[in-house]
């Protein structure tokens, strides 16, 4: 099992957390059909880093981008998103 | 190419069974063929297999980066079904279980096809309302499908728990007689013997590093064992589709997860059939050499590690232990998992690509193993003449953009969610 370090609750066991979709699948407000077809449709899958969308779902709920090489595990960062990540 | 059979056997047997040849050649590459194939798993050496065979081609090359079958071939339960919901995944895999039945003989290499049954559990009244409509469908279609009751189910399985307070109770089932298992190997050894013979080039441990373009067309790859030039290529390549058809600078509508396997020690015969649940998402069969072989979900997040996560395998252990008790005095031998390609519906992805003269077989998500021969004709008849074959015209590339998915589970373009 991986461990993820949640910006708010410190390091934890990955079965606290639930993966939701990369942060290219994201639909912007302002999207044209096309783009949300890409958005939705397609994933730039790499084999390698990925910026990543998890979150918290057992913990403090909130959500988090996780960059991860997804060969090896290995996660180089993480940092949160939503109001409290604002300036 | 020597013609097995009892009496060759026989006839070693006086010779000590020295007769034996390597069943294919390992050829160095050529500098041209017409159809490349990039990946030698079931699939990609089908599909060689029938160009040559059905399509008289003889210029074909199956290109490999490790060794044939080694990636998913190798590496999933073995199943063999066509009980599915929705009418194009029905004539697809129809069409191949069809093939399944004369698999050994069109092959001469044994492939131990088992039509032992298939068997989906319900657990509720309503699971059961969902079994009948499913059998309905597949009867309407001319797939054999029966209802089962309670008793019957007890009769077919009887170490499964069917006890009124059981962790998972069970109601009865649906029956798809025809289905079983089969030996993976013996597949892709088969296919590779058989369009070995027929002049295609295996080529193994040559890995595909770019493709070679010329304007909006693809005219060859380069690979750890140098360029290779070719009218048509193929990418046929399971949970790496992504990752190929990205050097081409394709985004697909594929993500790759980690599906998980285990089998536990050999034991004499005490599971008939092939259970499955899918309100549970576990299934159980046993091998022919006695081992009892578990699946269950995917691990549900992007992963190219091929190997497995022991939350996950927790899961399937859990659920299957708690359909047959007896299970639980058995000790794991060997755990494993694949990498899969989870497409955005759940249905594979045969057909061309934006790119002219590549093709792309991929999509699979966790059941491609029982497609292999009804993918390789299929994708035969693609890449043969361009053009889809009836049965894999639905199953376009650009079915996501013209809102024609084939979502027969309903849930949508969230592959960690089916």
């Amino acid at each position: 099992m991986m461990q993820f370090t949640c910006p708010h609750c410190g390091p934890r066991d990955q079965a606290e957390f639930i993966y939701e979709r990369t942060v290219d699948a994201v639909v912007s407000l302002d999207a044209t059909p096309e783009e949300a077809m890409k958005s939705l449709f397609t994933r730039n899958n790499p084999r390698g880093v990925d910026e990543e969308i998890w979150r918290h779902t057992y913990g403090c709920r909130a959500w988090m981008v996780i960059v991860r090489n997804r060969v090896t595990n290995e996660i180089s960062a993480t940092r949160a998103v939503g109001p409290e990540a604002l300036p | 190419m020597s013609q097995y059979s009892a009496f060759g056997l026989l006839r070693g047997a006086l010779n000590g069974q020295k007769h034996w040849q390597p069943a294919w050649r390992d050829p160095e590459p050529k500098s041209h063929y017409d159809i490349i194939i990039i990946g030698g798993g079931g699939h990609g050496l089908a599909t060689a297999y029938y160009l040559a065979k059905v399509h008289g081609l003889k210029n074909i090359a199956v290109l490999e980066k490790g060794w044939i079958g080694g990636g998913n071939t190798g590496r999933n339960t073995t199943i063999v079904r066509s009980n599915y919901r929705l009418k194009p995944l029905h004539d697809l895999f129809e069409f191949g279980l069809k093939m399944w039945e004369h698999l050994s003989d069109e092959l001469n290499y044994n492939v131990m096809f088992s039509p032992r049954g298939a068997m989906f559990l319900g657990h509720s009244d309503a699971d059961m309302t969902k079994l009948a409509e499913r059998g309905d469908a597949m009867r309407c279609d001319g797939i054999d499908a029966d209802l089962m009751t309670r008793d019957e189910v007890q009769k077919l399985e009887p170490l499964l728990d069917m006890s009124r307070d059981a962790r998972f109770p069970i109601e009865g089932g649906l029956i798809q007689r025809r289905g079983g298992t089969a030996r993976h190997d013996a597949v892709a050894w088969g296919y590779a013997r058989g369009a070995d013979s027929l002049g295609v080039d295996i080529i193994q441990k040559c890995e595909v590093t770019g493709f070679v373009r010329d304007g909006d067309a693809v005219v060859g790859v380069e690979t750890t064992r140098g360029r290779i030039n070719a009218g048509r290529i193929g990418i046929c390549v399971a949970g790496h589709s992504g990752h190929v058809a990205g050097l081409a600078g394709l985004k697909l509508p594929v993500e790759s997860q980690t599906l998980q396997a285990m089998v536990t020690e050999g034991v004499k015969p005490m599971i008939n059939s092939v259970i499955m649940s899918q309100s549970l998402h576990c299934y159980i069969s046993q091998s022919d050499k006695g081992g009892i072989v578990f699946g269950g979900d995917p691990d549900n997040w992007p992963s190219y590690a091929q190997r497995g996560n022991p939350m996950v395998m927790e899961r399937a252990v859990a659920q299957g232990l708690a359909l047959v008790p007896a299970l639980s005095r058995l000790r794991m031998v060997r755990t494993w998992s694949g990498v899969t390609d989870m497409s955005f519906d759940g249905a594979p992805i045969i057909g061309e690509t934006p790119v002219r003269n590549l093709f792309l077989n991929g999509g699979w998500c966790y059941g491609g193993f029982k497609a292999t021969p009804a993918s390789g004709w299929t994708y035969a008849h693609t890449l043969a003449t361009g053009k889809p074959h009836a049965l894999n015209a639905p199953f376009a590339l650009d079915r996501f953009e013209r809102g024609a998915t084939i979502d027969e589970t309903g849930s949508g373009p969230m592959p960690n969610s089916r």
